[in-house]
């Protein structure tokens, strides 16, 4: 039973890793077709040369960083504002911010590109850069929320009055002693907001207009028109970035348990 | 720390860019082009009916295919060294975090003809087209979500305490008993937002049925996407019901889930 | 010791909080005299924590006058008061090490660098932590956890240090030295420290005043000896050391009748035939022979706790405990015999032992003989008694009619148990509901503090139809 279980386990990380792997061998295909031609880095090459795709991979990342920060901090305030809510009127703000969650991408998507047309055609300005940020703030922020509330909610309140007791007003406090205390959280709430933001095609491509580019709509546009392997190396290429994305958050979370746990043992 | 006040840019941000966009939504489905109050909307979005039960039963045998697929997973995930359990955790999430495009183009290149499993079958004598028909379409989903039926099944099933299966083999129960009136019920709250990340993505997915599937495979994601530059209006009509009835969906599911608790 | 007025640090006058239309502290007025060791002492839910809270200004009291040094302090914020905390839990800053914990107080204030190293390494010294700095607090055991708050409130150079329950966390051994360390603090540091606890023991061996807490009020105010030897009512006898609380009648100035005996006492004013409640010692019982004593019993249980030994002696179905350094075995019949001297006479705490209560007749039924009537917020049916409907009803029902529902169904819901006290035979319960207090009997061991639905035996009841100018 253990055995069968193991395998089990091993054919169904084989179907979540095989197509990512042959893509990438591929990256390394002297030839354009899925048959083996003989080894190169030439769509490396060509993939760093492409002007396109950087600018739009630096795009990502300016809306990703400026996303997920503004998302955190309004996130976070919230969290610690929610929290003081009692009842009905607490439950109405979880559950709308919820909704944000929970609504389909593509919903989020159009209503937003509905309301930046209008507003465009009011204001006199184009969906691009400042739209699409305003929408990952939008998507962002409700991870944010849901990632610190539970932190407040356990955190030993007489931590924040034993500030106080020793001389901080509320602010000193809050900066002082509870904002470390629900850093577990911030953080956890600041790499979801990342990561989606990053991730993200469908919202994007409703509220980017006719021009922005972001590395996911320039892949759908890559695929979309015809194969092309550069697009192998860039799987390749995310593939190791994610990889040691998720090693850095794995080294932190152990150091984190063995704290936790030292705490429990005492 | 007492204060509310610190949540009031969020209720605002929420007000301006979650409510008012739905308003919009609102009153869009229920306009016409001249701004009259109409049910037009409406009655062209129901000409796509076939399209939506179609979306909805290529998502509801995604989410069966991905839970089936998933629960043996997670229990074996749950039953491992801690060590082990974090190391299969990473596992998973890998995939989940790679854009999600490209893992849909991926298939896409293993699919297609004299692709790599295209070859193999050929070598076997075996020559089908394998792209282009709504087996792709439910293959691409079920390998995009299958993930988000993982996590959530094994982050419940860890928190079961083994104890209690030991004490119901103690009691006489056998690995199959043990299994439907332990683990089981105890997993329920994973089932239930496995299915909830799994169903509500895949219900309004765009562009893998038009990557994977054939012509008549396009999904109401799809729909919603060629529709919307053009007409605002059903467009509009088409989101509200799609999510209407996904939240109507995840009220069944979480009373259903309520009452189990109850039942417990 | 002297007392003046300019003496007293903190001074709370009138204070008066409720939570949720729940009273916690009802009009209490403490004064507190500078660089005493005081210690609120009282059950869980008695309101000494709220007092504590108030004085350090977590807590606005709904009314009432906060004054310190003799300046009034409402409003004014936690920061802003020359008070220190030492919390329940420590809350020791978790990312800060022993160091930072203690300096950082002095760093929001801006001292010097220098000056903080001196005073915290002075501190270190007198919590007997020297060499800690540079410790993670999270690494150190309870007791050191401790010994660091007490430090880092200490250092701040507070007039008063508030300590909330500070050694609950710590295991028996531990406690004591923690208790004596702390005495010899205060002594050093000449810091008036208000302490809250809910262990007698604790409170007798630190405190230079111990202030006793019910229900939230001040039950007594006096010196550990006072509050021992001469406690003002049953509850505090109770609470305070373990007593013989026993149902008397006072006869005639300095004598009290006490299971159908009639001993001698000091007390006197009580008036004559009074019920009061007699309290005695377990170590001021002398065991006799039988003959030699006028109340008699048979020992029926014997513990040895080290010191003396305890024995529980059945004596007209009341049990008494005496300490005894002398054991006399179970089975053998002694006597007991108590000084004059060592025979406390308290009031009781409650008078009317009726339980009079009103009600008013919603419907009757002359079939069935059954009336419906309201009481508080309450409606229940009581069959066996007919009376027109509109009726005014005055019924009485003595302790021994009054019992806890056991299957949660009570003629009246969440009535209060304020304070239970074993009486030899059976336990009395003082019970509070909307409108008035109770006096219950029972033997079973109830949760002082806790809502319970309450049952009346009605065939025990006396009814009396109220005349119609007496309707309020």
């Amino acid at each position: 039973m253990k055995k069968l279980g193991k395998i089990y386990t091993a054919l169904i990380m084989f179907f979540m890793y095989m197509p990512i792997i042959v893509l990438i061998i591929f990256s390394f295909n002297d030839g354009k077709t899925t048959v083996w031609k003989g080894f190169t880095l030439n769509w490396y090459r060509d993939l760093f040369k492409d002007e396109q795709i950087i600018g739009a991979l630096w795009n990502t990342l300016a809306i990703a960083i400026i996303a997920s920060v503004i998302a955190t901090v309004i996130g976070t305030m919230a969290a610690i504002g929610i929290n003081n809510f009692k009842g009905k009127k607490r439950l109405l703000i979880q559950n709308a911010s919820n909704i944000e969650i929970l609504s389909p991408d593509i919903v989020t998507g159009v209503s937003l590109m509905l309301m930046f047309t209008i507003a465009g055609v009011a204001f006199h300005f184009q969906m691009g850069f400042w739209t699409v940020l305003l929408a990952h703030i939008t998507f962002c922020t409700p991870y944010v929320v849901l990632s610190v509330l539970p932190r407040i909610r356990h955190m030993d309140y007489s931590l924040y009055e034993a500030a106080l007791d020793l001389g901080c007003n509320q602010w000193q406090a809050f900066r002082k002693v509870v904002i470390h205390e629900l850093m577990p959280g911030i953080f956890t709430g600041f790499l979801m907001s990342f990561t989606y933001s990053l991730d993200d095609f469908v919202i994007t491509y409703f509220t980017r207009g006719a021009t922005f580019q972001t590395l996911s709509v320039q892949i759908y546009t890559m695929t979309h028109q015809r194969i092309s392997p550069k697009i192998n190396a860039l799987s390749a290429l995310m593939f190791v970035a994610v990889i040691i994305l998720m090693l850095i958050i794995n080294i932190k979370d152990r150091r984190e348990e063995k704290e936790q746990e030292q705490k429990v043992r005492i | 720390m007492r204060l509310k006040r610190p949540s009031i840019p969020y209720i605002a941000w929420m007000l301006v860019f979650t409510l008012v966009p739905i308003v919009l939504i609102l009153y869009y489905s229920f306009t016409d082009r001249s701004g009259q109050l109409s049910l037009e909307a409406f009655s062209k979005a129901f000409g796509y009916t076939d399209v939506f039960l179609r979306s909805l039963w290529i998502a509801f045998i995604s989410t069966l295919i991905c839970l089936v697929l998933a629960y043996p997973v997670a229990y074996f995930m749950s039953r491992q060294k801690k060590s082990v359990q974090n190391f299969l955790t990473m596992l998973i999430m890998i995939p989940m975090w790679m854009n999600f495009l490209l893992r849909i183009y991926a298939w896409v290149t293993l699919l297609q003809n004299n692709g790599p499993i295209d070859t193999m079958l050929s070598f076997l004598g075996i020559h089908t087209q394998l792209l282009g028909n709504q087996n792709a379409v439910i293959l691409g989903m079920v390998y995009e979500y299958l993930p988000f039926m993982v996590l959530p099944l094994y982050t419940v099933m860890s928190k079961i305490d083994f104890r209690l299966i030991e004490a119901a083999s103690d009691l006489g129960a056998n690995r199959i008993g043990v299994m439907r009136k332990v683990v089981f019920p105890l997993s329920i709250p994973g089932i239930i937002s496995g299915i909830t990340m799994v169903l509500v993505p895949s219900a309004s997915t765009f562009l893998v049925a038009q990557y994977l599937g054939g012509t008549n495979d396009i999904m109401i994601g799809d729909v919603i996407d060629k529709i919307f530059w053009s007409d605002n209006h059903t467009g509009s009509a088409i989101a509200l019901v799609l999510m209407a009835a996904i939240f109507i969906f995840l009220i069944i599911l979480n009373l259903f889930g309520d009452e189990e608790a109850i039942a417990e | 010791m002297k007392q003046t007025k300019n003496d007293i640090i903190v001074s709370l006058k009138d204070i008066f909080v409720e939570f949720d239309g729940e009273v916690i502290l009802n009009h209490i007025n403490l004064d507190i005299r500078d660089k005493e060791f005081v210690t609120i002492l009282g059950p869980s839910g008695c309101g000494k924590t709220t007092t504590l809270r108030i004085i350090g200004g977590f807590l606005e009291p709904k009314t009432g006058e906060v004054y310190f040094d003799g300046e009034k302090i409402n409003g004014l914020p936690p920061h802003k008061r020359n008070v220190n905390t030492v919390f329940q839990k420590y809350s020791l800053f978790p990312h800060l090490n022993v160091f930072d914990n203690i300096a950082f107080g002095m760093r929001i204030k801006k001292v010097p660098k220098d000056e903080i190293k001196k005073r915290v390494k002075e501190m270190l010294a007198i919590v007997d932590l020297k060499g800690y700095e540079k410790r993670s607090v999270s690494k150190l055991s309870g007791g050191q956890q401790q010994r660091v708050a007490i430090a880092r409130a200490l250092v701040c150079d507070p007039k008063v240090l508030l300590l909330d329950e500070p050694l609950g966390a710590l295991d028996l051994k531990l406690r004591k030295i923690m208790q004596s360390e702390l005495k010899q603090i205060q002594q050093k540091t000449n810091t008036t420290f208000i302490y809250v606890t809910h262990d007698q023991e604790e409170a007798l061996t630190m405190s230079d005043t111990v202030v006793v807490m019910n229900n939230g009020i001040i039950e007594q105010i006096g010196s550990p000896t006072d509050v021992y030897n001469e406690p003002v009512n049953a509850f505090v006898a109770d609470f305070i050391g373990e007593a013989n609380i026993l149902n008397g009648v006072m006869i005639d100035d300095c004598r009290v009748r006490v299971l159908e005996e009639e001993l001698e006492c000091v007390d006197k004013g009580f008036g004559q035939n009074t019920p009061v409640d007699v309290v005695i010692r377990p170590e001021d019982i002398e065991v006799v022979k039988p003959e030699e004593a006028k109340l008699v019993g048979e020992v029926v249980d014997v513990v040895f706790k080290g010191v003396h030994y305890e024995m529980t002696v059945m004596c007209k179905g009341c049990e008494w405990i005496i300490h005894s350094t002398e054991c006399s075995p179970v089975g053998t019949t002694i006597g007991m015999k108590v000084i004059p001297f060592n025979i406390q006479i308290m009031n009781k705490m409650f008078l009317d032992e009726k339980n009079t209560f009103y009600a008013d007749v919603i419907s009757s039924d002359k079939t069935e003989n059954s009336i419906t009537v309201r009481v508080e917020d309450s409606e229940f049916e009581i069959e066996g008694h007919y009376y027109e409907e509109g009726t005014k009803l005055a019924i009485s029902i003595p302790p021994s009619g009054l019992s806890i529902a056991g299957d949660g169904v009570g003629h009246l819901d969440d009535v209060y148990i304020e304070s239970v006290i074993f009486k030899g035979e059976h336990n009395e319960i003082i019970l509070e509901s909307d409108s008035q207090k109770w006096l219950m009997q029972s033997d079973v061991d109830e949760q002082v503090a806790t809502y319970v639905p309450v049952k009346f035996d009605f065939a025990k009841a006396e009814f009396r139809v109220m005349e119609g100018e007496n309707e309020a």
